[in-house]
């Protein structure tokens, strides 16, 4: 990739600008069309196209993977989390009203935001691992393999 | 806008029950993957299935003698939001489920020890997880959708839990491999059906669906929809022509997943089948019953005879069971194809029978499979004289496969044939008793390798672990109990099968609402 200098500094200029706009899909998602799935999707290109043109040792360097999985795992968390608050506060499972029980529409609009931001965690997470296992897998099976 | 009070209640743990039973295993998976920790990895599953269990004994002591508890997800309210609705049915087979992982889940430490890695440990636990979230999800459920959801999470979880077989037998991963595809076919054969059902009537809530599919009548769509239904989930039940993923996925799955995967996984799809063709289509919708009796019950016979007479032939314990297996959901689907409240009452008892019969088995495989390391004849051969209590346990099981009396497979078989004799079909139980006695010659095969034979020098002369003994008795000891003290079982199978032939009657309220708003 030595050689590959517009490459390099396209990636690294757009890196930055793409997980921007992860973040305003994320937090617009309640608003406009877009949300977690979205968000978590786009979030993870930057690290692939990252991954893609420095490599992958670059790339899991700064986002090793042990924290990807620990990050699909945590945004399942954070969805059910939610709902359990709810329970907590007395409510049905994921009624988001509870989180403000005299307005409950603010409430709704608190849990969405919430739920979403447990699912943005996740989806980049799962497609950065999808990622790393497509790239890692090694070269080729050898005899002792079957 | 102003801002509205609204009076509430605040709800119980009783009122969250129903979600409880699906979120205590569900929300500890990712805990599991969070904490990345072996030594946490077990304990933790096993502290959420035994909690599951516990959820499940309330929830079935309450429906037993009927009616129904309904939750609402989010506080939305049926039709419009997801349900989960609990009766008689479902709490029995959510019983079941529940307690099987707690049984397995002990005797999986040593079992998952030998064969697989221990880094793959804490992702294994948490797959285990999964699949027990999945297929009490599917049960509990009163929306079609999130049937296919739950069916989804828990397929997904059972493909990686019997690749992880591939560390003793590379073969797991073809296995897991066919078991992906056939079980995608189905799970997408299932989703096209309910696609067809949501155009034909604009709703997922199964209670809902059945008060307008019976306004619908003779529609095309809702009858093709109910032929993708049944093919889908048939898949996954291994019904007869539709078994071959079963075997396979079986052998090659680690011992514990086969233990847990046998006595649970078909079960919960043959409770959907139960649930799609009774509560969702009407039983006296007429292309309904007479595809229930031409169809399911011919390939129901023919699984009995045809499966028990390749499992006589089988040389190789595991696959032997697997094989059986596919016969013993013959008998399932045969009660349902009978088609009366004794029908579905054996189907629903043997549900249970079969499970608990299995789970013993496959966890006396396991313990065998400790010791010798693989489950041919040839090399078990004595293996009974060398630890003569996971020998026992395997006798206890097959007499229970057979249906000898005093042993819960008896019950199943008894109610079976009196359904059919209360049908008149007086062959049909002539044909019961005939591939019962098939069952005799597979498993005195294996009682026969077990006994009567020298145990060879070159594997390990040392009884199973207790770990492995305990969990291992209690099903087999689950199979005498159940042979004598029916009260729970033919019980709640008989409350089942009277709200299941009901129909939709048991869903009263809301279809009768549904039946206005269409008018």
């Amino acid at each position: 990739m030595r050689h590959h200098l517009i490459l390099r500094v396209v990636t690294k200029l757009l890196v930055g600008t793409i997980i921007l706009f992860a973040f305003y899909v994320q937090f617009h998602g309640d608003f406009s069309p877009g949300g977690g799935f979205q968000a978590g999707v786009i979030m993870a290109v930057a690290f692939i196209l990252y991954g893609v043109v420095f490599g992958l040792r670059h790339v899991q360097s700064v986002f090793p993977i042990w924290l990807v999985h620990k990050l699909v795992a945590l945004g399942v968390l954070i969805y059910a989390g939610t709902g359990v608050w709810n329970m907590v506060l007395g409510y049905e499972f994921l009624h988001y009203g509870s989180f403000n029980p005299h307005h409950m529409s603010h409430g709704q609009h608190w849990g969405i935001l919430a739920v979403e931001f447990g699912v943005g965690v996740t989806v980049t997470g799962v497609m950065v691992a999808i990622y790393y296992a497509f790239a890692a897998r090694p070269p080729h099976i050898g005899d002792d393999d079957w | 806008m102003a801002a509205e009070e609204v009076h509430h209640v605040a709800l119980t743990l009783r009122d969250h029950l129903p979600v409880l039973q699906i979120l205590i295993p569900f929300c500890a998976a990712p805990l599991v993957v969070l904490f990345g920790s072996r030594t946490l990895a077990w304990p933790m599953a096993f502290a959420a299935s035994g909690l599951a269990f516990l959820c499940s004994i309330y929830l079935l002591m309450q429906v037993i003698d009927g009616g129904f508890i309904s939750y609402h997800l989010g506080g939305w309210a049926p039709p419009l939001g997801i349900e989960y609705r609990v009766d008689a049915a479902n709490a029995f087979v959510v019983f079941l489920i529940s307690g099987i992982a707690t049984v397995v889940l002990p005797f999986a430490r040593a079992s998952v020890n030998e064969e697989i890695p221990q880094k793959n440990h804490t992702l294994f636990y948490a797959c285990f997880l999964l699949c027990l979230t999945g297929l009490l999800g599917m049960v509990i459920t009163g929306d079609a959708f999130n049937v296919f959801v739950f069916l989804e999470i828990s397929s997904l979880s059972t493909y990686v839990l019997v690749s992880q077989g591939s560390f003793t037998d590379k073969r797991a991963l073809s296995a897991a491999y066919d078991y992906l595809i056939l079980g995608t076919i189905g799970a997408t054969f299932f989703v096209i059906g309910l696609g067809f059902l949501y155009m034909a009537t604009g709703t997922l809530n199964m209670a809902d669906l059945a008060g307008r599919i019976a306004l619908l009548e003779d529609n095309r769509t809702v009858q093709a929809a109910f032929a993708f239904i049944v093919v889908g989930i048939g898949l996954k039940v291994a019904m007869f022509p539709l078994h071959l993923w079963l075997p396979n996925a079986y052998v090659y799955a680690p011992s514990a997943v086969t233990a847990f995967l046998a006595a649970t996984a078909t079960k919960a799809a043959v409770y959907v089948l139960l649930r799609f063709m009774f509560s969702v289509f009407q039983p006296d919708f007429v292309f309904g019953s007479l595809a229930i009796t031409w169809i399911i019950g011919p390939l129901a016979v023919l699984a009995m005879f045809i499966a028990s007479f390749v499992a006589v032939f089988q040389n190789n314990f595991k696959r032997m069971l697997a094989y059986s297996s596919i016969a013993q959901i013959g008998y399932m689907l045969l009660g349902i194809a009978i088609l009366n409240v004794n029908g579905l009452t054996a189907t629903m008892v043997h549900l249970f029978n079969h499970g608990i019969t299995k789970a013993a088995l496959f966890m006396a495989v396991g313990a065998i499979i400790l010791r010798t390391g693989t489950t041919f004849y040839d090399r078990i051969a004595g293996m009974g004289r060398v630890m003569p209590l996971t020998g026992a346990a395997v006798v206890v099981g097959g007499l229970s496969l057979i249906g000898v009396p005093g042993t819960a497979g008896f019950i199943s078989k008894w109610v079976l044939v009196q359904a059919a004799l209360d049908n008149g079909w007086w062959w049909m139980a002539l044909a019961i008793m005939l591939s019962s006695l098939l069952a005799v010659v597979y498993v005195w095969r294996v009682v026969e390798a077990l006994y009567l034979q020298a145990p060879s020098d070159d594997v390990v002369h040392k009884e199973a672990p207790l770990s492995m003994l305990v969990p291992l008795w209690i099903m087999a000891g689950a199979c005498i109990w159940f042979g004598f003290d029916t009260d729970i079982t033919l019980g709640a199978a008989r409350t089942a099968a009277e709200g299941l032939l009901a129909g939709s009657a048991g869903m009263a309220e809301i279809s009768t609402a549904a039946a206005q708003a269409a008018h």
